[in-house]
């Protein structure tokens, strides 16, 4: 056990240096990732461009910590709504019942049946694209699943005897929904939207890498791979910087997630 | 059996209004006039012949007329015509239904020769060095969004080493690029499946009997844990459908979500809509074909009860 809170510890800290580097992004860029000069365009790697430069001359590491911005923050303020919205409709399905809890419930099954990113795609393509719209296609899609997990998790809280006990001390429907069961279900909603980081940001950046996400010349990792496509074989650094950057992002939180779900339960049973 | 099947169907009839009724909601929330896209190419049109087309389609008619037009001709097998080429669109979507179609089963049966004896391999091994590196490996794959992959095994592979063509003819790199994100996946959730049926007490005893490991392997734990791998497959067809559209997309393969990419990008929306709503149905058919196969192959399953 202490091993692994020993690497909990450490991969937290990645997290952290991440979205450290997302929040400060403008800060620590060495050069300005829209300045172009087009005649240092598509310098490989070197001393003064570590990461070479793009078809525009623009110095291509500037364009990913810029980009993590974009990417990283973009995709936890999105999955933080869908986990949130998710979870309070699940639980307002599950506390409430009846033909609301019907409608929405069937509505999710709906919204369940479409294969996650050929909906993505044509929600985002559909809305017209932008970073916005790509997000927004993806919370459409998004909450019913976390709206699954948490009626199932209310609806099992109901049958507590805490939460009897609430109802006969009087507490009213809003004081109990927000003081006893939100909490309780809030680390299992928690875990599972940890899991969720490294998918919700290939997905994003999937979306921008097909041209329905983030639009020129905003840095954005999967918008700046697909600028780099056709230069694959005479400038492979423009898009192995971002995807590997993507790569890093997604392994450092799937790590974070897979051990954090270890942890907690392992600390429950 | 019986039962239970024609129970899954009646279920499925909500959803299917549902799905359709989704897709043509979300194409008429978008602000682009459908005849202003026809006429775009042809400069200014006279308000009138654009008002006698609209008539033509029918987009004049309220909302729900429309939706019942369409819900018509998407079980007649006709849903208009392409804004941009013309044609008839379920006619260019059968059309290159087949090529994606390859590519995923190409896909899939990489994926189970491929990840099964992985996902078994390194069960049997529990955390010794094979294990490590089949788990480190399946974890790389596993964070490694489709189309980086896509691209790199065509620099590596294609412009590098020159051992394969590029992009058109051969179904091998995109096939290998769905691979394996969805084998990576596979492994971890087979290597998980296998362990907990070793754990089971008739393992014990079999070990016990003095029944070597391979047999208890093939002739017991495979067999039980097949079920759930079949499952499990079923359930990443989802991913594995939208993953076609990137990957199609970055190998010029002439399939269905290449097609949609193309459309969205051009706002044809009858392609996209026929797109969205045949990957749903197929999906949805796919889950209840895996769900019958699982009720077939495992009785203990109480019908109608899935965990």
């Amino acid at each position: 056990m202490r091993i692994s809170h020993y690497a909990l510890r450490i991969n937290f800290a990645a997290a952290g240096a991440l979205i450290f580097i997302a929040v400060f992004a403008d800060f620590l860029t060495p050069f300005d990732p829209y300045v172009q000069d087009l005649e240092g365009a598509l310098t490989p790697p070197n001393s003064t461009n570590l990461l070479g430069t793009d078809r525009y001359g623009r110095d291509v590491l500037s364009r990913v910590i810029v980009g993590s911005q974009t990417t990283l923050c973009a995709s936890l303020i999105l999955l933080a709504v869908i986990s949130s919205v998710g979870s309070l409709i699940g639980a307002i399905c599950g506390f409430r019942g009846g033909r609301l809890d019907i409608f929405l419930m069937r509505l999710s099954d709906v919204f369940l049946a479409f294969p996650q990113m050929v909906f993505a795609i044509a929600a985002a393509g559909a809305l017209g694209g932008g970073l916005l719209n790509a997000a927004a296609a993806l919370a459409i899609i998004g909450w019913p699943k976390y709206a699954r997990i948490s009626r199932s998790l209310v609806l099992s809280i109901r049958s507590m005897p805490y939460f009897d006990a609430a109802k006969m001390a009087g507490s009213s429907s809003t004081t109990i929904l927000f003081k006893h069961v939100l909490p309780n279900i809030a680390g299992t909603i928690f875990v599972t939207a940890a899991l969720d980081i490294g998918t919700i940001i290939m997905e994003l950046a999937g979306l921008s890498f097909l041209g329905l996400g983030a639009m020129p010349p905003t840095a954005e990792w999967g918008a700046m791979m697909n600028n780099g496509r056709s230069m694959l074989q005479t400038a492979p650094w423009v898009i192995l910087a971002p995807g590997t950057a993507i790569f890093i992002t997604v392994a450092t939180f799937n790590l974070l997630g897979d051990k954090l779900r270890d942890f907690l339960s392992g600390e429950k049973v | 059996m019986k039962k239970y099947f024609l129970s899954r169907l009646i279920q499925l009839v909500p959803i299917f209004f549902g799905i359709t009724f989704l897709t043509f909601g979300m194409m008429q929330f978008t602000s682009d006039d459908a005849v202003d896209i026809i006429y775009e190419q042809a400069g200014s049109v006279a308000e009138e012949i654009k008002a006698a087309k609209r008539a033509e389609l029918g987009l004049d008619q309220p909302f729900l007329i429309q939706y019942g037009r369409w819900l018509g001709g998407v079980l007649t097998g006709d849903m208009g015509r392409s804004f941009i080429s013309g044609k008839l669109v379920f006619e260019t979507f059968t059309e290159k239904l087949p090529a994606t179609f390859e590519l995923m089963f190409v896909s899939i049966l990489l994926t189970i020769f491929i990840a099964t004896p992985l996902g078994i391999l390194s069960a049997v091994n529990q955390n010794r060095p094979l294990d490590y590196l089949i788990r480190g490996l399946s974890f790389v794959g596993n964070s490694m969004p489709n189309f980086f992959c896509g691209l790199l095994l065509i620099y590596f592979l294609a412009l590098k080493l020159n051992l394969l063509p590029i992009i058109g003819q051969s179904v091998v790199m995109p096939a290998l690029t769905l691979t394996i994100a969805m084998g990576a996946k596979y492994t971890r959730q087979i290597r998980a499946v296998v362990l907990e049926e070793l754990d089971k007490p008739y393992v014990t005893g079999a070990r016990s009997r003095g029944v070597d490991e391979l047999t208890i392997l093939t002739k017991s734990v495979l067999r039980s844990t097949l079920i759930v791998i079949i499952t499990l497959l079923a359930l990443s067809i989802g991913s594995l459908l939208g993953g076609t559209a990137i990957v199609e997309t970055i190998f010029m393969w002439d399939g269905v979500g290449k097609m949609a990419v193309d459309a969205i990008l051009m706002r044809d929306y009858p392609l996209i809509q026929a797109y969205v709503v045949w990957m749903a149905i197929i999906y949805v058919l796919v889950n209840l074909a895996a769900d019958l196969l699982y009720h077939w192959l495992d009785p203990r399953v109480q019908l109608g009860i899935r965990n």
